[in-house]
């Protein structure tokens, strides 16, 4: 199978549609495969078949690349976690980060655990509730919730699904490519509200809006009289893995305009940053 | 005005961690390493004091960064540790002798059931409000003098000093060889089974049944009080107070208030209940244990009931079986079945704890059947933690006035929401988890602010607590009853493997 017919056949990862429209544009301007790709995936595939470790001499050898062209590559895939270095003899094997390709990018329950300080800090701070929620199925899957911090009686939403159109959390979802906006569009979404975004041109917006500001919110959009604010968690790479927002009564959330409150909206980029930084997203 | 915090050091068995927390008990920032656990003969577990000490000097300065905070805005230090692990060290040089010897090794066994035999429960209970067991620290400091030359006679002369990791932590801290501090708190002392547990002092008969000279222990002050400042690392900070990890645990859930409770899911787990100041005697297989102790007021005790292996459970089926990656994944893998297909894990990897307290048990995996699968054995990892919970309730509730009404639970087993539900399910009652769930830290912090008038008081401290998450039972009694029988008969078949020698 050619590269561009793996694309395809995975259409529906929108990593892989991102990627794609990638190497479209780089096909258009130059004819024929990468060379630096082809060498990579035959050192992966001279690790993979290998009796085990091998050193940097042994796989430009074996190649019939020069060492130095060899490192580099070498140390690009280590870098992205496809090939680990072992400590004491400096030899190369493939990495763990292969064995998880194209399965979810990052476990669920190890996405709340590592959250959960900051998403206490976030509710602590903003005195709303917060939600982390993932995408699954054209829908945003709860996946962890903590209480708004004033002792009432709630019940914890983790597991439950919210619209994508319809959340402040399913639009930086839509945003960022973690889920697609065509299917979505195509089953024409639902109408909860007179506020609700339905129309594809409405929800572009939304999204362009929301890739420009950074954070999203949804404001009567869902039920009347409720608001909810989210900005983007990222893993490594920059990858976006899920979203982090506040959610309460539109008083509660926005000011007396139905503009959500800076403040709060500052607190709920900060916890998402803090929560990219711990799940190894250096620059954001 | 130029905001101020407090840096709590909670020096745990896996890792040392520095929190830096706001004036309403809010975190703000974070720094963590992990220490390496040796392991050099089965039932053996030691740690490097040397390198936990500079795994705090990382730490600190990390936490610092990453909150934005200078030195001069912190208000003050507070310690939680693990408790009952054992560092002797040379008074002049600072270097330990040998490893520390940690509270999950069981080294001292034939020695604990020599003075059981010889001497009897009873004394040990009436001084100290213990049994002897492998896990406290006495008998290691009696094991060490058996095993290593002169050390006896070293420490008589004062010039080899005993310690707990707190003690170890502020010696370093406030000068080391050049007249660090060697003092330890009455929660840390009350684990020793030097201690006498009513008045807060070494007690000589204890003292000469173990054989420990009185010239290398460290001298027993209040959890809350203010020692002295800090030398190393936060030069001038005042180190405000110092508790063992559970019981500042206890502090930081606020269980401020007679039959208040916490649970803490760690690699092990703790349950503490505030007592008052009433020193209750367990007949039901708990610790009589101090809970906190305030400057000059009175003795706060609790009940204690330990689990030695819990999410310890999940790090081995991750590190020694391999069958997941983070220990978080567990869950992923439980879910991916609806029960646990018959199959029981009973944890007895150093003998059993409370209530049970059989150090001639090992683990067992029952119930395999060919149905088993790997989400079968991840679920029975989960519910071995929930059903060692429901034995330790059960035995409190038999020993205090009233039963358990609330479970409040910490730790970073409570991202776990399988888990959690399933906690609330044998217990037939809610469990709470506050926002908040890095109580250790918080709880060192609080008494260390309060030590330096950083927070008022402790009704203060309350209004800080709020619910981040709950928990309510939803498990049919038919069923809870079935399992509970089930785990039951599982932990009878643990006993009795180890054969005496």
């Amino acid at each position: 199978m050619t590269f561009q017919a793996a694309i395809s056949t995975a259409a529906t990862d929108p990593l892989v549609n991102r990627l794609s429209s990638l190497t479209e544009s780089y096909d258009r301007d130059m004819a024929g495969p990468v060379q630096s790709i082809e060498r990579a995936a035959a050192i992966l595939r001279l690790l993979a078949g290998g009796p085990g470790r091998l050193g940097l001499g042994e796989v430009a050898a074996s190649l019939g690349l020069a060492k130095g062209t060899t490192h580099g590559i070498l140390r690009t895939l280590q870098s992205v976690d496809f090939v680990e270095q072992d400590e004491a003899t400096g030899k190369y094997q493939l990495g763990a980060a292969l064995l998880h390709l194209g399965t979810s990018y990052l476990d669920v329950n190890e996405l709340r655990s590592r959250s959960i300080n900051w998403a206490d800090a976030l509710a602590a701070r903003s005195g709303a509730a917060v939600r982390l929620g993932v995408p699954l199925e054209g829908k945003v899957l709860i996946v962890h919730h903590v209480f708004r911090p004033d002792d009432t009686f709630q019940t914890l939403d983790v597991g439950s699904l919210l619209p994508l159109h319809a959340s402040a959390l399913g639009k930086v979802l839509l945003a960022y490519g973690a889920a697609s906006l065509e299917p979505l569009v195509e089953a024409e979404p639902e109408a909860y509200t007179r506020h609700t975004l339905v129309s594809s041109q409405q929800l572009n917006r939304a999204i362009t809006e929301t890739r420009d500001a950074g954070w999203a919110a949804a404001v009567q959009e869902m039920i009347m009289g409720e608001a909810d604010i989210a900005a983007p968690i990222r893993g490594q790479g920059g990858l976006v893995v899920g979203a982090v927002g506040v959610s309460g009564p539109v008083e509660s959330i926005c000011d007396s305009k139905g503009h959500p409150h800076a403040s709060l909206v500052g607190l709920t980029r900060n916890a998402a940053r803090a929560i990219s930084r711990d799940l190894g997203a250096a620059r954001w | 005005m130029v905001e101020r915090y407090v840096i709590s050091i909670d020096q745990g068995t896996m890792s040392t961690r520095c929190i830096l927390f706001d004036h309403r008990g809010r975190l703000v920032s974070v720094a963590q390493k992990e220490h390496r656990q040796h392991f050099p003969k089965p039932g053996w577990v030691e740690h490097d004091a040397i390198e936990i000490w500079s795994n705090l000097q990382r730490v600190v300065p990390r936490a610092l960064d990453n909150g934005g905070v200078r030195p001069d805005q912190v208000a003050a230090i507070g310690i939680a540790n693990q408790r009952e692990t054992t560092v002797l060290w040379d008074r002049r040089t600072g270097v330990p002798v040998g490893n520390a010897i940690v509270w999950q090794d069981t080294r001292t066994d034939a020695l604990v059931e020599e003075l059981r035999r010889e001497t009897g429960d009873d004394f040990f209970i009436e001084h100290c409000g213990l049994s002897p067991t492998t896990y406290f620290s006495a008998p290691r400091i009696r094991w060490l003098f058996d095993h290593v030359d002169g050390l006896r006679e070293r420490a008589q002369s004062g010039e080899v000093l005993f310690g707990t990791m707190e003690s170890w932590l502020i010696w370093n801290l406030t000068g080391g060889p050049d007249g660090g501090l060697h003092i330890t708190d009455a929660t840390n002392a009350s684990r020793t089974m030097l201690m006498d547990i009513r008045t807060l002092t070494w007690d000589d008969e204890l003292l000469a049944h173990f054989g420990v000279p009185r010239p290398m222990l460290p001298e027993i002050r209040p959890s809350i009080e203010s020692y002295g400042v800090a030398h190393a690392l936060l030069p001038d900070v005042r180190i405000g107070a110092a508790l063992g990890d559970q019981q500042a645990a206890l502090f930081g859930q606020t269980c401020f208030a007679p039959g208040e409770a916490k649970c803490t899911y760690g690699t092990g787990s703790f349950l503490l209940l505030n007592t008052g100041t009433d020193l209750v005697r367990s007949r039901h297989g708990l610790l009589t244990t101090v809970g906190y102790k305030v400057t000059d007021e009175p003795t706060v005790y609790a009940l204690e009931g330990p689990i030695a292996v819990t999410g310890s459970l999940v790090q081995w089926f991750r590190d020694r079986l391999g069958l997941i990656n983070s220990a978080p994944e567990i869950e992923t893998l439980a879910r991916t079945v609806e029960d646990n297909g018959g199959c029981y894990i009973v944890p007895a990897f150093s003998g059993l704890f409370a209530p049970h307290w059989r150090s001639d048990a090992r683990g067992v995996i029952v119930g395999l059947t060919a149905y088993i699968t790997k989400g079968h054995l991840a679920r029975a990892v989960l519910e071995a933690t929930g059903w060692q919970t429901r034995e330790v309730v059960d035995a409190m509730n038999a020993d205090a006035p009233r039963a358990l009404k609330e479970l409040k639970v910490d730790g970073g087993m409570t991202a776990n929401n399988l888990l959690m539900q399933f906690v609330a399910d044998v217990l037939d009652v809610p469990v709470v988890r506050p926002m908040v769930s890095e109580t250790v830290s918080l709880g060192a912090a609080y008494a260390a602010g309060l030590a330096v008038g950083y927070w008022p008081d402790l009704e203060g401290l309350r209004r800080n607590w709020h619910r981040a998450g709950q928990w309510l039972p939803t498990m049919d009694s038919a069923r809870r009853e079935t399992e509970y029988d089930n785990w039951k008969r599982a932990v009878e078949r643990s006993y009795g493997w180890i054969r005496p020698q």
